[in-house]
């Protein structure tokens, strides 16, 4: 008994020092719920690599004076798998979670995490998703434990679109998407805003083709050879980018423009190589030369890994994180998910804001095109010699999409 | 569909296939010999792109051309002489479970070994660059190349089965293992040399497939099934059926894309307009060129309910 009551009061006395010093020399554990087998393993490891090394960076100096601690599970790409990634994440002390590829398993994190939180006050944890772009997750699946760093499928087409309206040279555009739901959305989505910005523009073609299944691009590169197209908006990643791009040149196809989703991710920018150069844009919040604190960290990644870090979410994730820590004056994810809505801080793409009404980052967004690496954009990718070039970047409110999203607060 | 279209078309699907027919030619060869369905084979093809990935790195393209399907060869002799031997005894079952693992084993240790990401391994400077054009459109020397390959192979293991003295012990130990064996020929020898040149084929289309199209971890798994469509479609055990199967799905698949007419448009054409609302919108809808990708699977399951030996196969079993 007399134990006891020493035990809570040394707690007690523990606890209001902690109040006093705030957040300061905690540690905040950070479960990374993303692929590292089948695949998606190589951008699932090149990510989580990223997280593992800008945390690192973080850890020299932030302002809240936190330790972040990454956590790395495999999830196979698989809701399923999420889930009990999830669970053990949680067992292994993690109150917030990160996850990126695939908007199933983002929204089984979702899922799991509302029945979670609401069952288990005082353990509640936080869900920021850096790359599972579906407008439906801030929009009618919308939840207040998940936070959207990346931009939607919805303001990359906004982007995009805009662009294009002052191309006039653009007159028929070919759909090339992946069959599932990011795919159709990119689809769904170019329709409608091309309709809006230049009803004259004319889709001659809107193929969805099996998501990582086909290995010979050529017929379809010889549709859209004949369909007259001189544009192509896809919204494919990984080998089916790669293999497109690839089958594009082999060819001769040099009078077709591509606009891609992911034109920087691993794997594409060695398939595009010399022969795409001028050809392909990327819609993204970020290229390889944004400079400053972020241009170090491309370098010394690149030096440290041989591989690049496109996927700045993961600065944003940090940032939002330490200015969420200080503005809470705690890392309980409750007081920092308060603390995070609503807020305004300095990325390296601009000020961004994480909207309040649906969770969804608004930033400014790049048109970047495939050009020899030099000059102002000395940063190659893959060590190609060729990076994505900024020619436009827009303003956080041109990308900005409406939302229907209904938050329920708790 | 206008002339231009079908002749590129057609020179995509015929390349696409004689692609496949060197993947499947050493599947059938291996299966034709010992009844092993090597679930493994597609393992070697991506061996074959690696190893010439790095020793063109060192030597250039045509020397790792010769030599990485030599490696290859050598560790599919050194499998099927250490590890599928004793497991032979076991039956069929086991066979197949340890190619299997061996499939698992060799993607691990590829991963291991260079990574995760693709591999830049791109084609020599006399393959890069167009060979002809026809109407606009490019057909590339990497293409022409892995048609001339695979002809050439079709003819030189067509030749060896058929014209010489180790060929006929081949066919002869086929059918009658024992009685080879009691005739004084090294059967277990012959087993050896066969999975190790079916493991070299496989390992031969990586080194021209692997620049044509990409080398990276997935690229075994992603066209272990076709493969075996190809070997089933054709015959199990037999080459011929092998290369018409290839040839067949190529085209398939790379006809489907162009066909852009779901079943809505058949309905159209009888006078019966669809809608959005009507049942079974989401299937009607669906466009040839959409399932392109699944009509090979298809074509099996139809050519096992109405043909099960395959187009050109003999066994009954």
């Amino acid at each position: 008994m007399k134990f006891a009551i020493k035990a809570v009061a040394a707690s007690l006395l523990l606890a209001s020092a902690g109040g006093a010093f705030a957040q300061k020399g905690e540690t905040v554990k950070i479960a990374w719920l993303d692929p590292l087998s089948g695949l998606m393993a190589a951008v699932g490891t090149n990510q989580l690599k990223s997280f593992q090394f800008v945390s690192e960076e973080f850890n020299k100096k932030n302002a809240a004076g936190v330790k972040f601690e990454i956590i790395g599970i495999d999830n196979k790409l698989s809701p399923q798998e999420t889930t009990s990634a999830l669970r053990s994440a949680m067992d292994q002390g993690a109150r917030y979670v990160v996850q990126g590829n695939g908007s199933g398993p983002a929204l089984a994190i979702i899922d799991a995490l509302e029945k979670h939180n609401a069952r288990n006050p005082g353990k509640e944890v936080l869900f920021l998703n850096y790359a599972a772009v579906d407008p439906d997750l801030t929009n009618s699946k919308c939840s207040y434990w998940h936070f959207r760093l990346d931009a939607d499928t919805s303001m990359k087409m906004e982007a995009i679109t805009t662009f294009i309206k002052d191309v006039p040279e653009v007159k028929k555009v070919y759909l090339i998407n992946q069959n599932y739901s990011h795919g159709q959305q990119v689809s769904k989505f170019a329709k409608e805003m091309m309709q809006r910005k230049r009803p004259d523009v004319q889709f001659v073609g809107d193929d969805l083709h099996p998501l990582a299944q086909v290995r010979d691009f050529s017929p379809y590169i010889a549709k859209i050879k004949q369909s007259g197209a001189d544009t192509v908006i896809t919204g494919n990643w990984g080998s089916d980018l790669a293999l497109l791009i690839k089958a594009a040149n082999d060819a001769g196809l040099n009078n077709v423009n591509f606009y891609t989703y992911y034109g920087g991710v691993t794997g594409s920018p060695t398939a595009m190589g010399s022969a795409a150069a001028g050809r392909v844009y990327q819609v993204s919040y970020n290229h390889m030369n944004l400079g400053g604190d972020i241009g170090k960290m491309v370098v010394d990644y690149k030096k440290k890994f041989n591989d690049d870090f496109y996927t700045g979410a993961v600065y944003h994730a940090f940032s939002i994180l330490s200015e969420g820590f200080v503005k809470a004056k705690s890392t309980d994810p409750v007081k920092v998910a308060a603390a995070m809505e609503g807020m305004k801080f300095k990325s390296f793409n601009g000020e961004v804001e994480m909207r309040k009404t649906d969770h969804q980052l608004q930033q400014g967004l790049f048109i970047s095109k495939w050009e020899k690496a030099g000059g102002k954009f000395p940063i190659d990718q893959e060590n190609t010699g060729y990076t994505f070039v900024p020619v436009k970047y827009y303003e956080p409110y041109v990308a900005s999409t409406p939302t229907s999203c209904q938050m329920k607060r708790p | 569909m206008n002339p231009e279209f079908f002749v590129i078309s057609l020179l995509n699907g015929v390349s696409y296939g004689l692609l496949l027919f060197m993947l499947s030619s050493g599947l059938t060869l291996i299966f034709s010999m010992m009844g092993v369905l090597n679930f493994a084979h597609t393992s070697f093809y991506m061996l074959g792109a690696y190893f010439a990935y790095t020793i063109s790195g060192v030597v250039g393209f045509w020397p790792a051309l010769v030599l990485a399907p030599l490696i290859v060869f050598a560790l599919g002799a050194a499998f099927e002489r250490y590890c599928l031997r004793r497991v032979h005894k076991f039956g069929h079952v086991p066979e197949l479970l340890v190619t299997f693992g061996l499939s698992y084993l060799i993607l691990e240790v590829v991963q291991l070994v260079w990574g995760r990401s693709t591999v830049p391994y791109g084609l020599p400077e006399q393959l890069q660059g167009p060979l002809f054009s026809l109407y606009g459109t490019q057909f590339p020397k990497s293409r022409s190349f892995v048609m001339l390959v695979a002809l050439l192979m079709l003819a030189s293991v067509w030749l060896l089965l058929t014209r010489t003295r180790i060929g006929l012990v081949i066919q002869a130990a086929l059918k009658y293992p024992e009685m080879v064996e009691s005739l004084g020929h090294n059967v277990p020898r012959v087993f050896m040399l066969v999975f190790g040149g079916g493991a070299a084929l496989a390992g031969l289309a990586g080194v021209i497939g692997g620049n044509t199209y990409i080398t990276e971890p997935a690229m075994a798994a992603s066209v272990g099934s076709i493969i075996f469509v190809v070997v089933v479609v054709g015959g199990m055990g037999s080459l011929a059926g092998a290369f018409l199967a290839s040839l067949l799905i190529g085209l398939i698949q790379t006809f489907a894309v162009a066909l852009d007419y779901s079943l809505i448009s058949l309905l159209g054409l009888v006078g019966l307009a669809v809608t959005d609302q009507t049942f079974g919108y989401p299937v009607l809808k669906l466009t040839i060129s959409q399932v392109a990708p699944i009509l090979p699977y298809l074509f099996l399951v139809l050519i096992l309910i109405f043909r099960p030996k395959g187009l050109l196969g003999t066994r009954e079993d």
